[in-house]
């Protein structure tokens, strides 16, 4: 576990990188982790954030993959597109959750 | 010593060798896991495996009742008219809990997250196929020189 500045806060990090404290994620800090990875973040990519940040606030669990492409709107393809070599976990990342467990 | 840390995997070329379902679906969720998790991935199915993308017979694959000791049911009995129908609405209904997609709907879904769809020359050949017989996100009938060409520098998983 570490501990680091994300856009102005101090926040504690697992060891994939992932906030370990998904409250303490804002709007900024997404466009500051997406920008490390590369990723601008556009309406779409939203789409699946708010999806996640629900799903995961709603159940306790990180959505998956399927689970994202088959209720958020977005598909597979797109989803590959907007969240390149790694689309569930640097979805997860960068919407302040730990990594999604699940093999689909 | 050396303290080098491992190579990550680049990409993997997974044959699909079975045309049960419970021989068909592993390679199907390694593929799919190894999309994503950024690895490159190529199908490459052979033999009865090739029914997985026959556009006819992909949603109609069957758990095999016999011959498999880890069915825990002894092979006369699994032998019986509608066992294997029997276990195989089993096997799907416990998939579709865990979220795993029908196999139709599942190539769809490896082939949309980037991965390549391959069929086998010599078994086309053999069971005298044709390009239509088979699922539209095929991308080509390759020679097994061919497979190994497109394979440089990749794992190649055998199931």
């Amino acid at each position: 576990m570490t501990t680091r500045e994300i856009s102005g806060k101090q926040l504690e990090l697992d060891r994939d990188g992932h906030l370990t404290d998904a409250s303490a994620w804002n709007e900024d800090i997404a466009r500051e982790l997406a920008g490390e990875e590369g990723i601008a973040l556009t309406d779409r990519h939203w789409v699946v954030i708010n999806y996640m940040r629900k799903e995961h606030a709603a159940t306790g669990v990180v959505p998956t993959v399927r689970k994202i492409t088959k209720n958020s709107g977005v598909e597979t393809k797109e989803m590959y597109e907007l969240f390149p070599k790694g689309p569930g976990k640097k979805a997860a990342k960068i919407s302040g959750l730990p990594k999604p467990v699940g093999c689909v | 010593m050396n303290m080098e840390i491992p190579e990550p995997i680049k990409k993997v070329s997974i044959i699909i060798s079975k045309g049960s379902l419970e021989g068909v679906y592993p390679g199907l969720i390694m593929a799919n896991g190894a999309r994503m998790e950024g690895i490159e991935a190529d199908l490459f199915f052979t033999f009865f495996g090739l029914d997985a993308i026959i556009r006819k017979r992909m949603n109609s694959l069957k758990v095999a009742t016999v011959g498999n000791p880890a069915m825990h049911m002894p092979t006369l009995l699994g032998a019986l008219p509608g066992m294997s129908a029997f276990a195989t609405h089993m096997m799907k209904k416990e998939m579709d809990k865990i979220d795993i997609p029908p196999v139709g709907e599942f190539i769809e879904m490896i082939s949309d997250a980037g991965a390549n769809i391959y069929a086998c020359l010599a078994t086309v050949e053999m069971f005298h196929l044709k390009k239509e017989d088979f699922c539209d996100q095929v991308d080509g009938i390759l020679t097994v020189g061919e497979f190994y060409e497109k394979s440089a520098g990749s794992q190649i998983i055998f199931t």
